[in-house]
C-alpha cells in the first residue's frame, strides 16, 4: 500500500522534472554555456592576425577605457533611449487617450495602427530609407511642399540629421506598440474613481496624476522596461540606415560591436568590451527592477 | 435635447476624421514601400517622386524569383515554423510543470524570463566561434537551435498565463477517472488552452521570421534569411529599390495575416502577457 503510494510519488517528480528538463537543457546550451565561453574568449589574444588562445591577462580589458569610440558608441545609444523613450511614451498615452471610447470600427483602426510594431526592423529601417532618400524618397518632398522653394536634406548621410531620421523610424514603429499597452491599461482604470474625481471638480489633468497615471503605473513601467531594454540593444533599423556612419557617428553599442568583432576581427578585445558592459547592464537591470518593485 | 444631437455628431465626425488621419499618417511608410514595389524602374526614379505607380505591375517580383532571392523567403519559412514547433512543444510542457507542481519556484520562473532580457550582441560572439568550431554555421540546425532557444522564454511566460487559467476542477475530475499525466496534459490542458496556443505561436514565428542579427553572422550562402537577404541590397555603389521594395513586401506579408487572424490576442501576445487585453 505504502509502496504503491511511493511509486506515485516518485512517478510525479520523474514527469515534473522531465517536463521542463528539455527546454531547460535547450537555453542553459544557448544562453549560460556561451557566455561562459565569452569570458574565457577575453581573457584569450584572438584577432585577425592573432590566434592565441593561451591566458593574456588583462589586456584586452585594459584597452577599454581609452577606447573612445566605444564611449562614443554608448552615448549614442543612451542618447537615442532618452529622446525615443519619452515620445513613444506621450504619443502612446495621446494615442491610448484617443481610441478609448468605443466605436464601431475601433478595432480595426486599432489593429491598422499596430501594423508598424509587427514588421520586422530590418524592413522598417528599409522603408524609412526609402522615405528618406534625399532625391526619389517623399519626405523631403512634402518639406519642399511646405517650405515652398526644393529642399533636399541628406537625412542619412548628413550627422545632424541621421540622429533625427533614427528616432523618427524608431518612434514610428514602436509608438504603436506603446499606444496599445496604455490604452488597455487605460480602459481598466476604474470608472467609479474617476466618476468621484469629476464630481469633486479635479481638473482633467489633476485627475490624470492623482487617480489615471497611479493605476497605470505598473503596466506603463512594463512597457517602458520593454522598450528601453529594446532600444539598449537597437540594431536592425539602425544598420540599415546608416550602417553607422557617417564614420562611427551613428554607431549604437551593437553595430559597435558588430562591426569591431566581425568585420575588424577584433575578437577577444570585443570579448572583453561586452563582459565588461554586461556587468553595467545587469547592475543598471538591477537598480531599475528595484526601483519599480518600490514604485509598485 | 435637440441642440445636443447635432454637436454630439459632430463630436463623432472629429473622431473618426482624426482616427483615419492618424492611421493614414502611421500607414504611409507601408503604403510606400508597397507602391514602390509595384513601379517600373524608370517610375522608381522619377523625380520629382510619383506618389502611385501610373501602371502597376509585378516585374520587380518576377525578377526575384528568376534570380533565386526567393529563396531566402523560404529558409526564413523552414527557420521560423521548425523552431516554432519545437519550441512550442517543449515550452507548453515546461510551463505545465511549473504552473501544476511548482516546479524549481519563483527562482526558476525568473531565470527563464531574464534570459529575454539578455542583450543578444551578448552571445553572437561566443556562439560564432563555437559554431564555426563545430561546422555549424550557415546550416539550419544551428539557427533552428538559436531560433527555439529564443522563443522558448516567450512561450514558456505566456503558456504559463493561459495554463494557470485552466480550472484546477477539471484536471482533477480527469485524475479522478484515473488519467495519466500525459493524457492530462494532451487531452485536457491542450485542447482548453487551444487559442493561447495559437496565437502564442504565431507570435514565436513572428520573432524567428524578424531576427536579423544572428542571420546576419551565422548564414552566409546556404540558409541565408529574408532580413538579410533585404540588409545586403544597400551596397556602397548602388541601392537596388526595385529589390528592397519587393523582397520587403514578400517578407511582410505574411505577418499581415497574421496579425489579422489573431488581433483578439495581439495586446496579451506583444506585452508578454503582462496585459491581459
Amino acid at each position: 500500500m505504502s509502496g504503491s503510494a511511493s511509486g506515485r510519488a516518485d512517478d510525479t517528480r520523474l514527469f515534473k522534472y522531465g517536463l521542463i528538463a528539455p527546454a531547460t537543457f535547450v537555453m542553459v546550451l544557448v544562453a549560460v554555456f556561451p557566455l561562459i565561453y565569452l569570458i574565457v574568449v577575453s581573457f584569450q589574444r584572438i584577432s585577425l592576425s592573432d590566434d592565441i588562445t593561451s591566458f593574456s591577462g588583462l589586456v584586452n580589458y585594459a584597452r577599454i577605457f581609452s577606447d573612445a569610440r566605444l564611449w562614443d558608441a554608448v552615448l549614442h545609444t543612451l542618447l537615442i533611449t532618452v529622446i525615443a523613450l519619452p515620445i513613444e511614451l506621450v504619443l502612446g498615452m495621446l494615442l491610448g487617450y484617443h481610441f478609448l471610447p468605443d466605436r464601431p470600427f475601433k478595432r480595426l483602426l486599432v489593429a491598422l495602427l499596430i501594423i508598424p510594431s509587427v514588421i520586422s526592423p530590418m524592413v522598417a529601417g528599409s522603408m524609412w530609407r526609402l522615405m528618406f532618400d534625399d532625391r526619389y524618397g517623399p519626405i523631403n518632398q512634402i518639406i519642399s511642399w511646405f517650405a515652398g522653394e526644393r529642399i533636399s536634406i541628406l537625412w542619412t548621410i548628413n550627422i545632424a540629421w541621421a540622429y533625427p531620421a533614427i528616432i523618427i523610424t524608431d518612434v514610428w514603429q514602436w509608438t504603436p506598440f506603446m499606444f496599445i499597452i496604455l490604452m488597455a491599461a487605460l480602459a481598466n482604470v476604474d470608472q467609479e474613481l474617476l466618476d468621484a474625481a469629476a464630481i469633486d471638480g479635479a481638473s482633467g489633468w489633476r485627475t490624470f496624476l492623482e487617480v489615471t497615471l497611479p493605476a497605470i503605473r505598473p503596466v506603463m513601467m512594463i512597457a517602458l522596461l520593454i522598450r528601453g531594454l529594446d532600444l539598449i540593444r537597437l540594431f536592425d533599423s539602425v544598420w540599415q540606415l546608416t550602417r553607422g556612419g557617417p564614420g562611427s557617428a551613428t554607431e549604437t553599442i551593437s553595430i559597435y560591436a558588430y562591426i569591431r568583432g566581425f568585420q575588424e576581427f577584433d575578437t577577444s578585445y570585443i570579448a572583453a568590451v561586452v563582459v565588461v558592459l554586461a556587468i553595467l547592464f545587469s547592475v543598471g537591470l538591477v537598480v531599475v527592477l528595484k526601483r519599480m518593485a518600490i514604485a509598485r | 435635447m435637440s441642440a445636443v444631437a447635432p454637436h454630439r455628431r459632430l463630436r463623432k465626425t472629429g473622431w473618426y476624421i482624426a482616427s483615419a488621419a492618424i492611421v493614414v499618417a502611421f500607414l504611409f511608410p507601408v503604403y510606400w514601400i508597397f507602391a514602390v514595389s509595384l513601379k517600373t524602374p524608370r517610375e522608381i526614379f522619377k523625380f520629382p517622386p510619383a506618389w502611385y505607380p501610373a501602371t502597376p505591375q509585378f516585374n520587380n517580383f518576377l525578377v526575384l524569383f528568376r534570380d533565386g532571392d526567393v529563396w531566402s523567403i523560404w529558409n526564413s519559412f523552414v527557420l521560423a515554423s521548425t523552431s516554432t514547433v519545437v519550441a512550442m512543444i517543449l515550452g507548453i510542457m515546461c510551463a505545465y510543470s511549473i504552473v501544476r507542481f511548482k516546479t524549481g519556484g519563483e527562482n526558476l520562473a525568473i531565470w527563464i524570463i531574464s534570459q529575454r532580457l539578455l542583450p543578444p550582441i551578448a552571445i553572437v560572439f561566443p556562439i560564432f566561434l563555437i559554431y564555426s568550431k563545430l561546422g555549424l554555421t550557415d546550416t539550419y540546425q544551428g539557427l533552428i537551435l538559436l531560433y527555439t532557444a529564443f522563443a522558448l522564454p516567450y512561450v514558456i511566460w505566456l503558456m504559463r498565463g493561459y495554463i494557470q487559467e485552466v480550472p484546477m476542477a477539471l484536471e482533477e475530475s480527469a485524475l479522478v477517472d484515473g488519467a495519466s499525466r500525459w493524457q492530462i496534459l494532451w487531452f485536457v490542458v491542450i485542447p482548453v488552452t487551444r487559442n493561447g496556443i495559437f496565437a502564442t505561436a504565431v507570435f514565436a514565428f513572428i520573432f524567428s521570421w524578424n531576427e536579423f542579427l544572428f542571420a546576419l553572422v551565422l548564414t552566409r550562402t546556404e540558409v541565408i534569411t529574408f532580413p538579410v537577404q533585404v540588409s545586403q541590397y544597400f551596397g556602397a555603389q548602388s541601392t537596388f529599390w526595385a529589390k528592397i521594395s519587393a523582397m520587403s513586401v514578400l517578407g511582410t506579408l505574411p505577418i499581415f495575416f497574421a496579425v489579422a487572424a489573431f488581433q483578439r490576442y495581439l495586446v496579451r501576445g506583444i506585452t508578454l502577457g503582462a496585459v491581459k487585453g
